[in-house]
This record gives C-alpha cells, structure tokens and sequence, in this order.
C-alpha cells in the first residue's frame, strides 16, 4: 500500500542537471542574455540621464564615445553570427547560446545606439547608419515573432508530411490525372492539360507570401469541368467523375503544399531584409567612423 | 501498305524499351485514343489527331484530321507531305515521333518518344531550393554586397572625391558638396553660411579643427584670455576620469586649450550654445595653488565659491597735478571709502522729512519732485541705462543750490561754476559797477531826523560807504569760499596762496563711473527693484561712504550656476560665470547677457536659469 501511496509521486533528479533540448534560443538558460542585456540598456540609459553632458548629449562626448565603441563591437559581434551559425557546438558557447545572446543583445542596441545619437539625427550618414541600424533591428524583431509563432501552424499544417512526400503526392495525383484524362475530349483534356502544366511552386513572392493564387489551373479545371457536367446525365462511368475527383485531391494537396510555402517564405523572408541591411549597417557604419576622424 | 510504329518508353533506370507493332493499312491515325495506330497518351493530342497516307512512292502525307495543327520539324503546319528517305521530326503535343524507313524492311518507320513529363510537378525539382524564396527575391548576398559598395561608394568615396577636390581652396563654389552628408549636426546661427564648405574649419583630414582655421575669421573678437601656457598651467594636470579622456584626446590629436575644446559645434541650428561654468571653474578654482604668481583670487561658483568684490576705487581726492585718477581695487571687506572731492549728504537730502523735502515739495511744479527727494531727481541713468551720467551740477545740484547773486530786472544772474577766477571776477565787478544801497534818508525830507547834522552825517556815511564799495567784493569771496558760502558747501576749497589773498581754490572732483571692471553689472537688469535694496543712501552722512553692496547682497538673489539648493533665496537667479564675466572680455556685456537681450528672454524672475535659458535657445 505505501509503495502504491509512492508510486505517482515523482522522484526528484538531484546531483544531476537536466538537459532538455526543447528549450528555445529566447528561453536559453532562464532568459540569461535578456536579464545580461536589461541590464546593459538600463545601465546605459541611468548613465545618460546621470551624467551632466554640455551643452547637450551627442555622439563626441565621452558618453557618447563609450556607447558609440560598444555599440559598433556589438554589431560586429551580432553580424557574425552569420559565420558562427555555420559551425555549431555544444555548451556554453553553443549556438542556441549565441542566438538568445544575439537576440537579446541585438535589442539592447536599441538604447546604446539611440542614445549614442543623444537623439540628433538629421539628414547625413551617421543617421543613415542609426537608421540601419533600427531596421536590422526591426526586421530581427519581425523574425522573432515569426519564429514564435509560426512552427505550430506550420507543423499543423504539414501534418507529419515531409516535404518530399507533398511533392510525390502531387506527383502521384498529376499521374492519375493524367490517365484519368485521356478519354476526354479535347477542350476538357486541355482544361486538365493547363492543371498539369501549372508549376505548383509557380507565382511570385507576393502570391507566395499571402496564399493567394487567383490564376489556379487546377481550381479552374475543376469548375469548368464541372460546370461543363453540369446539366449532362449520369451514365455511372462518365471519366469525368474520376478526374473530378482527383483534380479535388490535388487541390487540396495543393492547398496545403501553398499553405506549407506561405508560412516557410514568412519564416525566412525577414532575412532578406535582415542580412543585407545588415551588411549596409556594416558599411555605414565604417563610412560614419571614418567620416567623424575624417573631419576630425 | 505496311507502317512499322516502335513505341519507346524509359525505365526507371533510364533504359529503353521499345515495342514494335506493324500495321498494313492504307493509312494509320495519330492520336489520344487507344484504337488509334500510333497511341499518344498525351493531353494536348487529339483523340484522333491526323492520318497518315502513302503518297507517291518514297512519300507520306500527313494531314490534321482535328484541324489542330502539329509540328514537322519544329514549324507548325496541319498538313505535310514527308520524303522518306529524308526523314522528319513530327511533334504532337509532349511526343516526337521520327519518321523514316526501316532499314531492314524498307518500310515507313514511326519511333515515338515522349520527351515532356506528364506534368510539371513530375519534372525534376531541386527540393533544396523550391520550398524557399529562392529565385523570388533578389539574393541575400546580391543585395548584400550590392548596399555595402552602394553605401561605400555615396557616403564614403564621394565625400573623399570632394574634399580632394576642393582641398586648397579658398572657397567652395555653391551647391551641394558630397561631404555635406558627414554633417554631425546643424551649424550655430553664426557660422551658418559654412554648412557648405566643411572645409572652412576641417582643413586637414584626420586632423582635428585647429585654431589657426578659427582666426581667419575672427580677427578681432577672439583675443587671448590669458597667455595659453598660463592657462595650461592654471588648469593643471587632469586627474581620475579627466586625465584618461585627456589622454584619449591627446591619442587622437586632439591638442589642448583649442578654441573648439570650449566652442563646440554642430550642435543644432540657432545660437551657439554658450560654454558652460565648468570650463572657467576648471582652471579658476583653487587656482592660487597651480599659478603661483597671479593676483586672481579663486573662483568656482557665484553662489558659494567668489571673492568679495574689489572695485576701483579713488584712494584720495584729486589733485591738480594728478594726470590720471589714483585708482586701485580695493574689497569691500575692508570697508573702504572714497573722497570724489564732493560734500554731499545723502541721508539728508533722501530725508522724507526736514528743510531738503520741503524745498522739494516747494518746488515740485518746476522739477517734478515727488514729497521728497528720490534718487533718480538726481542720478540719471546713461544711455544703455547700464550705469549713469555723472551728477551733474547746472542740471541736479543748482536746482536747489542756487548760484545767483545779482537780479537785474528780474534776471537773475549766478556765479560761474566750475571757474573760481571767474567767481571772484564777477564778485569784484558787481562791487564796483554797483552803489551801496542808498540810505533812505539821505537828500531827502523823507524820514530825516531834525538837524542838519544828521543829514550831513548820513551824506558822510554813503559817501564812505561808497568809497568803500569795492573793498566789499573780498568780504564776499571770502564768504563765498568759506564755511556757510555756496562753494564750501559743497567742495573743499584750498587755502589762498597768501595769507588775506582771495585766490582760494577748489578740490577737482573725480566721479567714477564704473567700479567693476573685471565683471559685468547693468543696472537695467535690475529695474524691477527699488535702489534702496542694494544701495543704503539714507543712512549715509558722508559722500565718502561708498555704496556699492557687497557680494552678500547680490547673493540674495544671485545663487550661482546650480546653487538654488545650497542657498535658499526668495527669488533664486541662477547665475553662471558667463552672467557678469566674458572669457574673450571686452568694455561691454558678456557674451551672455548680449545674447540674452537680443531674445529678451533673460528675466530675472524666479526659477530662471540664466545659463540654460540661453542654452536653449
């Protein structure tokens, strides 16, 4: 009885940490780099309303100097995560580490960099990087919402497909339908020819990004064919009910397969603004260093 | 008529099968349906798509039958005649079929191909590639470096082009400059017209603005403070945080003491921010003990850290011979005094009571004086209203103190101030052109006593009086330089050069018009106050008291750059150095106060910053 009592109880881990790696890069060791990063903007913004800058905050003054050099270390810092991500290890260092430490850092630029400005901007290139800056930064920000909310319906939506398998049933379909379609005439064997002739990868990045795909052969196949049938009566072995039938799978798969491809451009497409507006940070950034000494 | 049809399809290992059927007909079809000779499982083909015939020997026609068109040797046609031992390429929809003789038969031959997938999805995809943005964005690294060289090349190499290209000379044309972009922040007010030419003060590159860039302009208004090593010197070495930014200053040739250390730029449109007290206190402040050999006192704050005041003062009256007023800074801690020459009591003359304030009273209707004597009946302010005129006899004394002497028909005549020679001339000659007043009795009936003895003895008496007339006029000077006279009222007379002369003299009068030299005091800013707040006049019965108040007293307001919380005032007036003093001084206002009444937003009222008040303007 007492071992029955026992039993549901859960046996503490003790002298052993556990490692779970369903932990995310913004959950990484209890939040580490947020509390690390918290704690450099708040330090940094007391810092600017502490100290007395005459006549006013700017970039020159020592403060400004000191958020300007941590600043630009940091995005040189976060700029290569891009090389490091290439080459994942384990611990400490690992690359989960070094994203949340991305992440977090990243946004911590938010204050150091502003407040390096001592909020003068104007129409020159130490505001152009500032505003660099912001976007990266955005854009990052934008990525992570994505990141933390898109797996889920992304996985729903698969529904422990892979994404060779969504293309082999698409495949598989177009074969039936192909089949399925000779005896047609050959207004209606063209209809079906436009359905499979259609590249289901087709169409632009807008109709990628919001699921819309106004110019479906399939979809159209399927209405004119059965609207064609319409009014025609039922031998019980018209052809077109099989391919009726299977232009119907096929746009469900396809459906799913585009609902696959939206959530999938949206988790990568901040990158494309991301990167390279980093790398226009980059170069900014040492076009406003070097123009400050320039005219020293 | 016999057609050999080989239909070659592909394994899953990329080999070929090939199926033969012959056909002895007079003609074949090509199309979609099964029954038809050639069978193309193709969509885009008509179930029966064209016939094929014999035609003359050595030749195939070939015709649409659907009146869809096919191709024969890539040109699209509905009807073709083919010569067999040439050979064709015919293409229905995704199928080829190659037509030609059969080498061993000598028959037509028909090989058939499918050369198209069934459909799109079937062709071969780079699953690495298909389910991302690839190809539907411009790449990552494209963009990337395309914005790294598009920044590089706009921000970076065409400001460089422009300063090479303007390097040396004078003046930039107008228009837009590529180093423009560099602009950390908008120019002052006044060196507003530069925004174009960066090179104006950045002459050199990697060098900061020097001195030399700032003198080509300012010629005249940007005298030395203090000779730089002096001011080096004063300042001292920096110490904790000072010395390490000094040292990262020094590492990025930043030199010491430039104009630009104090007169920062590029820090916002409207004026340029005035420099703060910290940079006077930096070398003010304990200065004795660095500068050994300077007669400053130290000075950090107005509020807690200023020597008293030392004005200059008259150390002894003038005298003829003095070529230049002996004048020397004296504080007012030692109760100093100062003989201007004049005697002059104000305690009696602000007396609201007693003989001054009815005189005054009497004498309202043609002076405008109130029921007694203010100061301002007297002192008249100078033309800025900063200080004022000095008193000045004819216009302030001799409103009371009349000079006159002789009435002439109702016109009064007065003796000449300022000139004693003049004074005993004018005497001497009202003696001697004037009779003694002729006794009432004499020639007359009128009034005589009885006797001729009598009236003989008045002739006797005029007639000595008369001879006597002129020796009067010595009498009168006397009076008139002595105790009770109107000159001695007021001046100090020297002593006749002989003893029974009359060429007594008069003290010169200095009447200083400013005090303090060193700094800046505008009695205008201080309209708002009554003169008695400052300068205690009615208590003073002698005109050597001086009355300047003392620091203590401009201290009630005046509480230095952040010293409201030091010193509790009722009317708080922070004040920065830069309120009275100039670093570049000159005779007129501060920097400060001449910016502050172009905007007229410096007020004395409470609460006010004066420093920050024009710095944010």
């Amino acid at each position: 009885m007492a071992s029955a009592a026992e039993a549901p109880v859960r046996k503490k881990t003790t002298g052993r940490e556990k490692v779970t790696s369903h932990d995310s890069f913004l959950r990484h060791s209890n939040f580490r780099w947020l509390k690390i990063a918290t704690v450099l903007s708040i330090v940094s913004l007391a810092v600017y309303l502490l100290v007395d800058v005459e006549p006013r905050h700017n970039g020159g003054s020592w403060y400004g100097y000191t958020l300007g050099t941590i600043g630009a270390a940091l995005i040189i810092w976060l700029t290569l995560l891009g090389m490091r991500k290439r080459a994942m290890t384990p611990g400490s260092w690992s690359l989960k580490a070094w994203t949340s430490a991305h992440v977090y850092l990243g946004l911590s630029l938010i204050f150091i960099g502003t407040l390096h400005t001592g909020f003068q901007l104007g129409w020159n290139i130490h505001t152009l990087a500032w505003a660099l800056m912001m976007i990266v930064i955005i854009s990052g920000m934008v990525g992570i919402y994505f990141y933390a909310t898109l797996p889920k319906p992304l996985s729903t939506n698969r529904d422990e497909m892979t994404e060779t398998q969504m293309i082999d049933a698409l495949r598989s379909l177009d074969r039936q339908l192909h089949d399925a379609a000779q005896p047609l005439q050959p207004e209606q064997a063209a209809l079906v020819q436009e359905s499979l002739e259609q590249d289901p990868f087709g169409g632009g990045f807008l109709q990628r990004v919001t699921n819309r795909y106004p110019g479906c052969k399939t979809r159209n196949a399927q209405a004119e064919l059965r609207r064609q049938r319409a009014y025609q009566p039922r031998t019980g072995s018209d052809p077109l009910d099989k391919v009726d039938s299977l232009l119907e799978r096929k746009e469900a798969t396809l459906g799913r397969l585009r609902k696959h491809l939206q959530i999938k451009s949206m988790l990568g497409v901040w990158l494309y603004i991301h990167v390279p507006m980093t790398f226009a940070l980059l170069a900014a950034l040492s076009a406003h260093i070097v123009s400050v000494f320039f005219y020293w | 008529m016999t057609f050999i049809v080989r239909q070659i399809s592909l394994k899953s290992d990329g080999s070929e099968i090939i199926r033969q059927t012959d056909f002895s007909e007079e003609s074949i079809y090509i199309g979609r349906n099964s029954d038809n000779a050639i069978h193309l499982p193709d969509l885009a083909v008509n179930p029966v798509h064209a016939v094929v015939r014999s035609g003359d020997p050595q030749q195939l026609v070939i015709e649409s039958t659907s009146g869809q068109p096919f191709d024969v040797d890539g040109s699209s046609t509905t009807s073709a005649t083919i010569d067999l031992t040439r050979g064709a390429e015919l293409r229905f929809g995704g199928h080829i079929i190659n037509v030609g003789i059969d080498d061993s038969s000598g028959h037509p031959s028909f090989t058939v191909r499918r050369t198209e997938a069934v459909s799109d999805s079937a062709e071969e995809k780079d699953t690495g590639f298909i389910y991302t943005l690839h190809g539907l964005l411009p790449g990552k690294r494209l963009s990337a470096w395309g914005f790294v060289a598009l920044v590089l090349i706009a921000c970076l190499a065409w400001p460089i082009y422009t300063y090479a290209t303007y390097k040396g000379v004078e003046e930039r044309p107008a228009g837009f400059h590529a180093d423009e972009m560099w602009i950390s922040g908008d120019l002052s007010l006044a060196h507003k017209s530069l925004s174009g030419d960066c090179q104006a003060c950045h002459v050199d590159a990697f060098v900061s603005v020097r001195d030399d860039a700032c003198l080509t302009c300012h010629t005249d208004d940007a005298h030395d403070h203090a000779p730089i090593d002096k001011q080096l010197v004063a300042r001292g070495e920096p110490q904790g945080f000072a010395k390490f930014t000094r040292f990262v200053a020094a590492s990025f040739n930043k030199p010491e003491g430039s104009c630009v250390e104090c007169h920062t730029e590029h820090e916002g449109a409207g004026a340029m921010q005035p420099t703060r007290q910290q940079f006077c206190a930096d070398c003010h402040d304990g200065m004795d003990t660095r500068l050994e050999d300077t007669e400053l006192m130290n000075a950090a704050d107005f509020g807690n850290s200023h020597p008293q005041f030392r004005p200059l003062l008259l150390v002894r009256p003038l005298k003829g011979s003095d070529e230049k007023a002996p004048r020397q800074r004296i504080s007012l801690d030692k109760k100093p005094t100062e003989n201007n020459g004049i005697k002059f009591p104000h305690d009696l003359h602000l007396n609201e009571t007693g003989g001054v304030a009815q005189m005054g009273r009497r004498l309202a209707g043609k002076y405008g004086f109130g029921q007694s004597l203010v100061c301002a009946d007297c002192h008249t302010p100078d033309q800025n209203e900063v200080r004022f005129q000095p008193v000045n006899m004819e216009k302030s004394c001799s409103m009371c103190h009349s000079l006159a002497f002789d009435n002439i028909g109702g016109t009064f005549r007065t003796l000449r101030h300022g000139e004693p020679e003049m004074v005993r001339a004018d005497l001497r000659a009202f003696y001697r052109s004037t009779a003694p007043n002729r006794p009432i009795n004499l020639g007359s009936l009128a009034r005589q006593r009885p006797g001729e003895v009598n009236s003989r003895r008045t002739a006797e008496d005029y007639a000595r009086a008369v001879n006597f007339r002129g020796t009067r006029a010595d009498q009168a000077i006397r009076q008139v330089f002595s105790r009770g006279g109107a000159c001695f009222d007021c001046h100090n007379v020297t002593a006749p050069s002989s003893r029974g002369g009359v060429d007594f003299g008069i003290s010169p009068v200095a009447q200083t018009d400013r005090y303090m030299h060193k700094g800046w005091f505008s009695h205008k800013a201080h309209n708002d106050e009554d003169c008695s707040t400052c300068h205690v006049a009615k208590e003073s019965d002698q005109a050597s008291d001086l009355l300047i108040p003392g620091i203590k007293v401009c201290r009630d307001c005046h509480v230095g750059e952040s010293g409201a919380t030091l010193a509790k005032v009722n009317k708080p007036v922070e004040s920065t150095c830069a309120m009275c003093h100039d670093y570049h001084a000159d005779d007129g206002a501060p920097w400060l106060m001449r910016e502050g009444d172009k905007k007229k937003t410096v007020t004395a009222g409470a609460g006010v910053r004066a420093g920050r008040a024009s710095a944010s303007r």
